[in-house]
């Protein structure tokens, strides 16, 4: 089977389970609104401080949000050992990083396409006039957090303190993306132009890149034994 | 040429040393039996001839070849764990199915139909593998070993925790394969295991402490030799 | 009955003296440093003599990049051969590069509360100085929590790579979320107003000699206790193996 025949029917198992159960979706959803909540009542932003708050929350937001659907992922392989019988097929480990870095993009992605208007409506603040930059700072920063929590949630699965362990490892290094994203959204929020946003959305592109590599190389480390 | 070929094989575990120098060779057909008590190695063993681990020193090759040179080679390995290597959220047959096909099966769904009967599975093949009964993931997990039809068999205690059913499912597909494939397999059970196979070691403490290749039906005999590598007073 | 005893001694030396003799000339090259640093060197203009922290913060710091880039290359080393010393190397330079760090920051931080009246002001170099003592802290987590010794090895190392590749992006991503409310010029930790006085420089430079040696010198003990513990659990297996077959044949 080819490396992309492959990865699609890695990403088409997680999905499968992932649609009968629906519990990775269902908790980020939750608990994203609940947080976004509990910010409103802290802040209580009035409509002029809210394009100033709304970055923050979001970003703060997606990170927890993350950390739930890249835990549950692993542990999906973790519990019946499938993750060994992953490891004795005929292909390339980092093929597995590569399934489930998208499918747990995917469950980002969704969770954000719901949170973002929620709160936007909760805080009162416009969107729609910023949402092409506001898109793409999204997703990009999305793949940045991906790309690393995969590669962490598969290494803190192992571990006797797992939960604790993937946030703890995921937010110093993702930090580049929650700055840079938090940073260009406000720019964007206040009415700047792409290119007032450039060097942040460049930011974001390298850290996407080095660590797609990173964490596509350096996969096989963490599984192997 | 022979299946397997391991020589001098060690693992260290940081500074624990889980295999010391193992070294033995099976032939293409033969079933070997892998006796020892916990902590002697036999998983480790196992597991490193699989290439789940890499070994700190000494070799494996299977069928002339270092399997760990190439990721296409693990195709011919098939393996049946004390884990169920299933998901509970497909059906059985999608769980066939996603490893016939990620094992480049052609025609993977006949070739699933035909497990799935030959384990008694065909009725509850599309219910979700979490309503099954242990034994029937058992059994499902002994269907998914040899979905790709491996020339080589490694099991790990396959029988602890079977009902009998599955037990007789199994026994009866090793002693169906005995002669085509080449079958490894640890126990703890010396009657089972001197059933199945033709020849026998014993690891203790990482290291072969005894092996044999025939004349291995007297059970009392065999018994003898194990506690005395073992260290147990007969 | 065999005993510990019986097999030659482990060499519990610790190696040659080259560390111990390293902590000495580093220890007396700091001691020149700090009386550079606080008679030499002149005073600054605007920060007065707050500004003399400076010669223990800067070498802190750069002690803790320095070490952290050795455990990036000690962590790629260690996976790609699998070799023991290159894990204990790596844990040896996270643990001294954890305390340099912990006093860049510490140092950085008194700077700021004497010079400027704040104990932190987010000035980029300062950010990520203290990001990468995030990572460090995670690291020391990771080698504890992680799991069996040949696992949190290798997962530490993962985390030496991954965290090492990503300081160049959080400086970046810092300087840029920076720009957004730019630090008053006077505040800034680079360039107090004209460059570097020349006797500056060279207390500065000293500085730096001293602690990298004693960087060098510590990691370099801190290992040797890192294989020493290796060897006598090593020789503990050893022993409880032989027992274990000395019995067996007691039975026989």
């Amino acid at each position: 089977m080819s490396a992309v025949g492959t990865v699609g029917q890695l990403l088409w198992k997680d999905l499968v389970v992932e649609w009968r159960g629906r519990e990775i979706l269902t908790a980020m959803l939750v608990f994203s609104m609940l947080v976004a909540v509990v910010f409103n009542f802290a802040f209580s932003p009035s409509p002029a401080d809210a394009p100033r708050l709304l970055p923050g929350m979001l970003w703060v937001t997606l990170a927890f949000a993350s950390t739930l659907g890249l835990s549950r992922s692993f542990v999906l392989e973790h519990d019946h050992g499938a993750i060994e019988a992953l490891r004795l097929f005929p292909f390339d480990p980092s093929l597995i990083y590569a399934g489930k870095l998208l499918a747990n993009l995917l469950y980002l992605l969704a969770v954000e396409i719901l949170l973002l208007p929620a709160l936007a409506a909760i805080a009162g603040v416009p969107l729609l006039a910023s949402a092409g930059p506001l898109a793409v700072i999204l997703v990009l920063g999305s793949i940045g957090l991906v790309a690393v929590g995969t590669i962490f949630s598969a290494m803190s699965v192992n571990t006797r303190i797992r939960e604790v362990l993937l946030p703890v490892l995921l937010f110093p290094l993702a930090a580049p993306v929650l700055i840079s994203g938090v940073r260009a959204m406000l720019s964007v929020l206040a009415g700047a132009s792409w290119g007032a946003i450039l060097p942040g959305l460049r930011i974001l592109i390298a850290f996407d890149v080095v660590f797609l590599v990173v964490g596509y190389v350096i996969f096989e480390f963490v599984l192997e034994e | 040429m022979r299946a397997i070929e391991v020589e001098g094989l060690t693992k260290a575990f940081g500074p624990i040393h889980a295999l010391r120098g193992v070294t033995l060779a099976v032939d293409a057909g033969d079933a070997l039996v892998i006796f020892g008590p916990n902590g002697a190695g036999k998983t480790t063993l196992l597991k490193t001839i699989a290439t789940l681990i890499r070994p700190t020193g000494g070799s494996v090759r299977l069928f002339g070849i270092d399997p760990r040179a190439d990721v296409r080679l693990r195709a011919q390995i098939g393996v049946v764990s004390h884990q169920s290597y299933l998901y509970p959220g497909l059906t059985g047959a999608e769980n066939l199915l996603f490893a016939a096909r990620l094992y480049g099966v052609s025609r993977p769904a006949e070739r699933v139909a035909r497990l799935l009967e030959t384990v008694g599975l065909t009725a509850r093949a599309p219910d979700l593998v979490r309503t099954y009964s242990r034994g029937m993931a058992q059994r499902l997990s002994i269907a998914r070993s040899l979905v790709h039809d491996p020339p080589l068999l490694l099991l790990d205690e396959p029988y602890t925790g079977l009902d009998r059913q599955a037990a007789g499912v199994l026994t009866g597909l090793l002693t169906a394969m005995r002669g085509t494939r080449t079958i490894v397999l640890t126990t703890h059970s010396i009657e089972q295991g001197l059933a199945l196979c033709d020849r026998m070691a014993i690891l203790v403490d990482g290291l072969i402490a005894y092996e044999a290749e025939d004349g291995l039906r007297d059970l009392h005999a065999v018994e003898r030799i194990y506690a005395e590598c073992v260290g147990v007073p007969a | 009955m065999a005993t510990l005893a019986d097999s030659e001694p482990l060499d519990a030396s610790g190696g040659s003296d080259w560390r111990a003799g390293g902590i000495w000339v580093g220890g007396l090259l700091a001691v020149l440093g700090m009386y550079m640093a606080t008679l030499y060197a002149p005073t600054e203009r605007t920060m007065s003599h707050a500004q003399r922290i400076f010669y223990v913060h800067v070498p802190a710091a750069w002690a803790g990049f320095l070490a952290f880039g050795v455990v990036f290359v000690c962590s790629i080393g260690f996976l790609w051969t699998r070799r023991r010393s290159y894990d204990l190397a790596a844990q040896a330079s996270t643990e001294v590069g954890v305390v340099f760090t912990t006093l860049a920051i510490i140092s950085g931080a008194v700077w700021g509360r004497a010079a400027w009246g704040t104990w932190w002001t987010w000035d980029p170099r300062l950010t990520t100085t203290f990001m990468l003592w995030f990572i460090y802290a995670v690291s020391l987590m990771v080698r504890a929590y992680g799991g069996p010794g040949s696992q949190s090895g290798r997962f530490a190392a993962v985390l030496g790579i991954v965290g090492f590749l990503d300081i160049p992006l959080i400086h970046l991503s810092v300087v840029w979320w920076r720009s957004m409310h730019p630090l008053p010029v006077v505040v800034r930790s680079e360039g107090f107003g004209s460059g570097l006085h020349p006797a500056m420089l060279q207390a500065l430079l000293v500085n730096v000699a001293a602690f990298t040696l004693l960087y060098i010198a510590l990691s370099g003990i801190r290992r040797a206790q890192l294989v020493a513990a290796d060897a006598v659990a090593a020789r503990r297996e050893e022993q409880r193996i032989r027992e274990g077959t000395l019995a067996r044949e007691g039975t026989r």
